[in-house]
């Protein structure tokens, strides 16, 4: 009976935390800070660090500032920000108060889990609710990380229409334009199968340009693999496999 | 009390059969606290959990069909490894795929990842205690076992242990390792890998024999107090030296060091003397690509340019102008075997280098140093403390020893076991915890400690403790068999008048050849066979650029036309793949029809033009080389050989393999031969 009982309880525990993981359970806000903000802003932005790629239970390589300033812009010293996130992330530190650029950075650990992570900051404002802003950072299992470097090296060039410093774009000089791999509006329709297709055989085998170069005979199947794990963690609006089944009733 | 304690013996055994009954059952009770334990050990209990957790599920018969196969106490049983491992009898559903949406551990799938847990067990990766069958003896260290649970963020340290080579999967020991190497950690403290060897900086700090030629006494105690401030990108460590320390000991380097013939140079006068020309001498430097090699700090505060050389936004506060002068005119005299090439300046070009790069100065790092004419005693003292500071592990010091072994060895630093940590107060007792602390303030363990401060970014002390924490017993004692070692090193030298002008050239610094050399140009191995002998001697006359999205660029260095011809007979000659012969295919006369052939291949079936340019007015593609002037450039039996399989003509190339069938290859061959280019294109730059 004893154990009965037991099984019970556990199934509602589950149930409950079930419920949490898959709706990005944001942690229990912690004991309200020790510190005392000595000013207050109206206005909270990312200054860098955002939007970075990292891996699974890892520190990211950039540290997150993000500044706080008033109703006239000017940076505020001394305004206190918090952050937040989903399970498993820690920041370092977790709360302070901005230096005299108004600035606040925080190292940041992603949780142990692949995907996407929304992050929060937030700074009280006198006399209203707080100032939010939302942060987006990515963090990547081993056979992700395997496929985002695959993209570095093979397909960024044409697939991303950003130029950087080691890599120039060659996106604007093709007649028919590829998706960029985040675009899950477009991505998240072909299927793993056609998305093997495309990669293996290019782009004639889905009845598309051949100006996208077969990789079949360049790439191993697991690279392949990686890439189209890489493709679909990264993808926003975020792509669900379709017939995965959920824990809920 | 004591009549109530003896009324109580009096009832359970006064009687010899009350007596039995008692003892049988104390004996029974006894006997059921095994099964007891058992039954509502952690393990079942997760298990029961696990159960409840799919029963809920879609697919809960299938899983539960897997789970039943294997209900009990699990293990993994590798003898070969060492590996008794029970973590699946709690971590019950690692292989179910179906899990990906499951969050809750110990409940987690694995992670797709390179391995199976059925040919490494788990304690490989994670380390922990494998034959525990409770969490907290599994997971943490405890009175019995030392090793306790790897943290997620240092996992990668894991694959170190067999894999001794770069991994694509594994960025962070990947990074770890090159810093190893390249801030110098290696100089002080002795890394022997399994295989015997030992990982070699790559940092090349310079000799300090001829310092004074170079550098002034305050630039020399500016940059002691604090190397970053004079650079941020220095690799230099700070050593958190008072202002008297670091006064002796830049007396001392000075007052040690002795000129070098050669190494300074006055200034040369132009008949015509004018101001050297700003513009002119940023040009000549954008124009000579320095920029590839050395950085500079920009006005918003980006370091901008390559990490070869070192970083230039003062170093107008750093060189005197003659050593500067020599230094561009022949860099060799100074050191002979450094990275960078010698260009062969013309006077005027030294002079406009050297007025452009000591405007790039910093009058406020020397503000503040007034240093007093040195005694002997303050001499003195700076060549003890550089004999304690371990200054010679480094750079080479005239009259100083480079000290063996000058701080303790990190060959097994990964497996050290704790009782032989001292750990700070308030620090968490783990290997980790213990290095990652070292790394980030060595002298918070004792401030008599020498280990000098670096400036690490919290994910490059990330990045070298994963490094070092591969270095455990585990991986030593592995068996060969079962390690993946890294490319062996190649210290191959070409031969001759050629390999000693490739040498003053300082070639490998950014080309390989036959497994030596930089990664910052094209492999040059085959380069023999790919290239037409005119078109290689027209570009080591004037190198233009083939890739038109490249920012490094083959500079130019003014070399005179007998050591062209020097390179390019070495290079026609011993640069040649023993896969074919270059002369097998005619470089022209191909049929108009398969030329014809070739071009309808290039735009429609292979889509060529979505990287390469043939047609400057139609074409855009701008990843592949430009291919304009292809078949004045190219042997055709290079292209041949490369489209049907571009890996295997240089390894790793990006040009995807098209398993292309002999007539379209020899059809598009035909066509970019006749690709040959306007002749006014071929002599513009
Ligand atoms: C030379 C440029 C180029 C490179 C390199 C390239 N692609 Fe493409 N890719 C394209 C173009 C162009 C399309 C669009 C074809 C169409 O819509 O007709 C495309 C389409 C695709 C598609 C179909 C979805 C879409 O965007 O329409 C996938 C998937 C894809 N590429 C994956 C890859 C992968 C993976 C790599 C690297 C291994 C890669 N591509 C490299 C040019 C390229």
């Amino acid at each position: 009976m004893f154990v009965n009982k037991m099984t019970k309880h556990w199934r509602t525990f589950f149930a409950v935390s079930l419920t949490l993981a898959s709706a990005a359970c944001t942690q229990k806000p912690e004991p309200a800070s020790a510190l005392k903000p000595l000013a207050f802003g109206a206005a909270l932005v990312e200054s860098s660090g955002g939007k970075q790629i990292g891996a699974t239970g890892m520190v990211l390589a950039q540290s997150l500032v993000v500044q706080v300033s008033d109703e006239q812009g000017t940076a505020v010293t001394g305004a206190l920000v918090e952050f937040s996130g989903p399970a498993g992330v820690s920041f370092d530190p977790r709360s302070g108060l901005t230096d005299s650029s108004g600035q606040l950075s925080t190292n940041l650990v992603l949780g142990s889990i692949a995907g996407r992570y929304q992050l929060t900051a937030h700074t009280p404002a006198k006399a209203r609710k707080p100032v939010e802003l939302k942060i987006e950072e990515i963090a990547l299992g081993i056979q992700q990380q395997v496929g985002y470097q695959l993209d570095n090296k093979y397909c960024a060039r044409c697939h991303n229409p950003e130029s950087t410093a080691e890599r120039v774009s060659n996106y604007d000089n093709l007649q028919v334009k590829p998706h960029p791999f985040t675009e899950g509006d477009a991505l998240n329709k072909i299927s793993d199968a056609d998305l093997t297709s495309i990669i293996s055989h290019g782009g004639p085998a889905l009845n598309k340009s051949a100006l996208m170069p077969p990789y079949g005979y360049t790439l191993s199947k697991t690279e392949i693999e990686a890439l189209i794990s890489y493709i679909r963690l990264i993808s926003d609006p975020p792509y669900h496999a379709s017939g995965m089944v959920y824990a809920q009733k | 009390m004591k009549n109530a304690l003896s009324s109580m013996w009096q009832t359970l055994f006064g009687h010899p059969v009350r007596a039995f009954g008692v003892v049988s059952l104390l004996l029974l009770i006894s006997l059921a606290i095994a099964p007891a334990k058992n039954h509502f050990s952690e393990w079942r209990h997760y298990q029961k959990q696990y159960l409840a957790l799919i029963g809920n599920r879609g697919d809960a018969k299938t899983l539960e069909l897997h789970f039943h196969n294997h209900d009990g106490i699990q293990q993994i049983w590798l003898p070969g490894l060492g590996v008794v491992d029970r973590c699946t009898t709690c971590h019950v559903g690692l292989k179910e795929a179906s899990l990906a949406d499951v969050s809750t551990q110990p409940f987690r799938r694995h992670p797709v990842i390179p391995h199976t847990l059925d040919q490494f067990g788990c304690v490989m990766c994670h380390r922990g205690q494998g034959p525990a069958t409770t969490v907290e003896e599994a997971h943490r260290s405890t009175a019995a076992w030392e090793q306790p649970l790897l943290p997620a963020r240092y996992v990668q340290s894991s694959c170190g242990q067999c894999h001794r080579a770069p991994l694509t999967g594994t960025p962070q020991l990947n990074l770890g390792r090159n810093l190893l190497a390249r801030y110098g950690c290696v100089h002080c403290h002795t890394i022997k890998l399994p295989d015997g060897s030992a990982i070699k900086p790559t940092d090349d700090p310079p000799s300090l024999f001829h310092i004074a030629d170079k550098s002034t006494r305050e630039w020399i105690y500016a940059w002691l107090k604090d190397p970053q401030a004079y650079a941020i990108t220095a690799t230099m460590p700070n050593f958190k030296l008072s202002d008297l320390d670091a006064r002796d000991i830049s007396a001392f380097l000075i007052a040690n060091s002795t000129p070098l013939a050669g190494d300074t140079a006055p200034a040369t006068k132009d008949k015509d003397e004018k101001a050297p020309d700003p513009t002119a001498g940023a040009s000549l430097y954008g124009g000579s690509f320095c920029s590839s090699c050395h950085a500079v700090q920009n006005a918003a505060g980006n370091v901008v340019g390559g990490d070869v050389g070192p970083e230039l936004t003062r170093v107008g506060t750093k060189v005197k102008p003659e050593w500067l002068r020599a230094w561009l005119r022949n860099p060799r005299v100074y050191d002979p075997l450094t990275a960078m090439p010698h260009y062969r300046l013309t006077d005027p070009q030294v002079n406009l280098l050297t007025a452009f790069l000591g405007n790039k100065a910093d009058a406020d790092l020397l503000a503040n140093v007034h240093l007093d004419a040195a005694t002997p005693e303050q001499i003195a003292h700076g060549k003890l403390l550089v004999t304690e500071y371990g200054c010679a592990s480094c750079h080479e010091i005239g009259g100083i020893k480079k000290p063996d072994n000058f701080a303790p060895e990190l060959t097994r630093i990964g497996s050290k076991p704790l009782t032989q940590i001292i750990f700070l107060p308030g620090m968490e007792h783990s290997t980790p915890a213990y290095i990652s602390a070292k790394i980030r303030q060595p002298r918070s363990f004792g401030a008599a400690l020498k280990m000098p401060q670096y400036t690490f970014a919290p994910a490059q002390i990330d990045a070298l403790t994963t490094a070092l924490l591969a270095l455990t017993d585990r991986a030593h004692d592995l068996p060969m068999a079962l390690t993946v070692p890294a490319q062996p090193g190649s210290n191959y030298q070409p031969a001759g008048k050629a390999g000693q002008l490739m040498a003053d050239l300082a070639c490998f610094t950014c080309h390989a050849i036959n497994g030596r050399g930089g990664d910052l140009a094209p492999d040059l191995t085959w380069e023999g066979s790919s290239v037409q002998r005119p078109w290689l001697q027209a570009f080591l006359k004037n190198p233009g650029t083939l890739r038109p999205a490249l920012i490094r660029r083959m500079p130019k260095f003014n070399l005179s036309e007998s050591e062209i011809t020097e390179l390019t007979d070495y290079i026609m000659a011993v640069y040649q793949t023993p896969a074919f012969d270059r002369d097998s295919m005619p470089s022209s006369g191909y049929a108009s029809a398969q030329v014809e052939q070739g071009r309808q291949l290039f735009y429609s079936k292979y889509a060529c033009q979505s990287c390469h340019i043939i047609d400057t007015k139609v074409d855009k593609g701008y990843i592949g080389p430009t291919l304009t002037q292809v078949g004045s450039r190219l042997t055709a039996a290079w292209i041949y050989h490369w489209l049907k399989d571009p890996q295997a003509m240089r390894p790793g190339a990006i040009e995807p393999n098209r398993n292309m069938n002999d007539e379209d290859a020899r059809a598009l061959t035909a066509f970019l031969m006749m690709q040959k280019g306007s002749n006014k294109q071929e002599a513009k730059k």
